[in-house]
């Protein structure tokens, strides 16, 4: 759903790098290929610098008149973005490479049987982060990833949901218009490692917009904005209760592990509106 | 008069010279990170973007990994690409080695050869690219400075070929070449782009015609993909050929897969690859100059590796020592060895071998070292069924 949208915003000639993972491995299996795009795939660890590659090929032959110079879209998940591919992307949007990057997260490493990643949100369960008699899953919080791009002070960095497909829309459009490296971080909901029914795929991306646990907004230049506001958050245990993984959250026993991980939610997204603030005065009187 | 006669000799260093012949070579991106001793390739190659002359891309990556990983990229959009890298550099590369061979991208690379680490060490020995021995790629080792020069112009013509595709790497050692000041007489510009033309990948990343690279394939499709590998490595051996041809006409000068000095009824006969090969020519020559038989055999292309060449050249010889400058720890003897002797045995051959391990870490090696390698051979000296450690302190 993610890769649909993003394409359907992206123009015609666009050209696909994509990292090990899921996606690769679903859509790529010789001989078939789902890709109606260039597309390329090489590591888990390398889609941006692969990237910053392809983008240097086509400057290079356009002016040789050997080619066109063609919109680029990354897919990374969030085990390729937030860990082992973090280098390569610091890397290539600290060069200035005209790209976008699309992390699609599922908040832990699916495709190998759900491993913890630095996506995964505290207190998740996972197979690497089993909730027992003296740990409630996952004991860290999730890496702060728009943040950490948006430190390269970037034109573009957004997150977007599936739930909010326009938004989404709008906001690839947004990033392929920028002249620079772009991010956009979508929470993809998995069902197999998030244990919950497939149909329920969309309910969940909108319910963890809705309760403030995945805000929408954008960093353009510097300037931070909510795109969808929550004035009025529904609980966080209505986003959590649908899925398996965080079930034990519910229970008496993780009573303390839940009120931290409501605690954290709150706090994000009171950050992200002082920000949002901040930010435009300072822009404003620049 | 072929032009490269008509050109003025210039000095260059070893990494002068790759930086040079790259700059001749039309190369669209150049993706690089510094690494002792390569380091002045993409200094030199900097500075040509800094004034203006170097026209393509200069990508300053911030590892080696992703170098080799843009060069992938940039490969993919059928763009002409090179990288130089050096020891730990090229073992970071290593993963994308085999990417870039199974994509079957043309990406030159030039290694200056330096020993691994730990512990860690800025001299030459071959362990590097021994490492990455088998990643696919198309290996040559260089021993003057002039051969750099002519070794990377050629490269990108024998990588190109559509009946090869496969990425190559012109190796050559650190300091001991990359850092060693030579008489080089570099072509004419416009005789190098006659000579390579643009490249013409067929698939490339083309909106036009969607291709699908990096695909994953099973159990059912995965060796057919190799056995095309393999086969390409084997007509890589006829297009060297062809290209050593071709450049010998615009050049006058041919290195060959293999060079070999009094080889035909040599009583022993030195195989070795790398600078040493001069060194043991040298060698050779005092030994011969003194009554003896004994010659130099030059593996000057690695891989794929010329074994009709080693058959031919080692065919009246009593005993062959073969050197090398890396170690293959725990094996019965080391890689040069290993395939010169899989050769002879191929070929129907039983000659004695005595492999002979040299230069490690840098490690010093004259022409009186070459005098004493040879020495090992003769008067009934017991060969060794162990590789003999050269010049190891006790």
């Amino acid at each position: 759903m993610v890769v649909r949208q993003v394409l359907l915003a992206a123009p015609k000639d666009t050209v696909v790098a994509t990292a090990t993972g899921c996606l690769e491995v679903s859509t790529a299996l010789y001989p078939h290929s789902a890709w109606n795009r260039p597309w390329i795939h090489s590591a888990f660890e390398n889609a941006a610098a692969v990237a910053s590659g392809i983008e240097a090929g086509f400057k290079a032959l356009s002016r040789r008149g050997e080619g066109g110079l063609h919109p680029i879209v990354v897919f990374g998940g969030d085990g390729g973005t937030y860990d082992i591919g973090l280098q390569a992307l610091s890397g290539a949007i600290e060069r200035g490479h005209r790209f976008l990057y699309v992390c699609y997260d599922n908040e832990a490493y699916m495709n190998t049987g759900i491993q913890r990643s630095g996506g995964t949100p505290y207190g998740a369960w996972t197979t690497t982060t089993p909730f027992g008699t003296v740990r409630a899953g996952k004991t860290e919080t999730k890496k702060d990833l728009v943040a950490i791009v948006a430190a390269h002070h970037v034109p573009y960095a957004a997150t977007a949901s599936i739930s909010h497909w326009k938004d989404l829309m709008n906001k690839v459009r947004r990033a392929l218009n920028k002249d620079g490296p772009t991010f956009i971080h979508v929470l993809a909901p998995c069902t197999r490692g998030w244990r919950f029914d497939n149909a329920k795929t969309v309910k969940i991306a909108k319910m963890a917009v809705e309760t403030r646990f995945f805000p929408l907004y954008e960093v353009e230049d510097d300037v931070y904005r909510i795109t969808v506001p929550q004035p009025n958050p529904k609980p966080v245990e209505e986003y959590l209760k649908l899925q398996g993984r965080y079930h034990h959250l519910l229970t008496p026993a993780y009573q303390e592990a839940l009120e931290s991980l409501k605690g954290e939610v709150d706090a994000n997204y009171r950050r992200l509106e002082k920000l949002s603030q901040l930010t435009a005065e300072m822009a404003s009187t620049s | 008069m072929t032009e490269a006669r008509l050109a003025r000799a210039v000095a260059w260093v070893g990494d002068e010279a790759v930086a040079e012949a790259v700059m001749q070579c039309d190369v669209d991106v150049v993706a690089a990170y510094p690494i002792t001793p390569q380091t002045i390739i993409v200094e030199k190659l900097a500075e040509y973007v800094a004034n203006g002359e170097f026209k393509g891309e200069f990508v300053a990556v911030e590892s080696e990994h992703s170098a080799l990983s843009a060069c992938l990229g940039a490969a993919a959009t059928g763009a002409r690409v090179f990288t130089a890298t050096s020891s730990q550099g090229l073992a970071l590369m290593h993963e994308i080695m085999y990417n870039a061979s199974g994509m079957r991208l043309p990406i030159v690379m030039a290694v200056a050869n330096r020993a691994l680490s730990a512990p860690l060490v800025l001299n030459a020995d071959h362990g590097d690219m021994m490492g990455s021995r088998d990643s696919g790629w198309i290996q040559v080792y260089a021993e003057d400075v002039e051969e750099i020069y002519d070794r990377t112009i050629q490269l990108f013509k024998l990588s190109e070929d559509p009946g090869v595709l496969l990425p190559s790497a012109i190796n050559f050692e650190g300091f001991i070449l990359s850092h060693d000041l030579e008489n080089v007489r570099p072509l004419p510009t416009d005789a190098v782009h006659r000579f390579l033309g643009r490249p013409n990948a067929k698939y490339r990343l083309d909106p036009s015609d969607p291709t699908t690279f990096g695909a994953i394939a099973t159990h059912d499709s995965y060796y057919e993909f190799r056995m095309q590998q393999v086969e390409a490595m084997e007509r890589a051996l006829d297009a060297f050929r062809r290209m050593e041809d071709e450049y010998e006409a615009i050049s006058g000068r041919r290195y060959g897969a293999v060079d070999a000095y009094n080889t035909q009824g040599a009583d022993c006969v030195a195989v070795v690859n790398g600078c040493t090969a001069g060194t043991m020519r040298a060698a050779a020559k005092e030994i011969n100059r003194a009554g003896g038989n004994v010659g130099v055999l030059a593996v000057k292309l690695y891989r794929p590796f010329p074994s009709e060449d080693i058959l031919k050249h080692l065919e009246g010889a009593k005993v062959a020592i073969v050197m090398d400058r890396s170690l293959s720890l725990g094996a019965p003897s080391a890689p040069l060895a290993e395939d010169v002797g899989a050769a002879l045995r191929a070929g129907g051959r039983n000659l004695r071998l005595l492999s002979v391990i040299y230069g490690i870490g840098g490690r010093d090696f004259s022409v009186t070292d070459g005098r004493r390698v040879f020495d090992l051979a003769k008067g009934g000296f017991e060969l060794s069924r162990k590789p003999v450690m050269y010049g190891v302190k006790e």
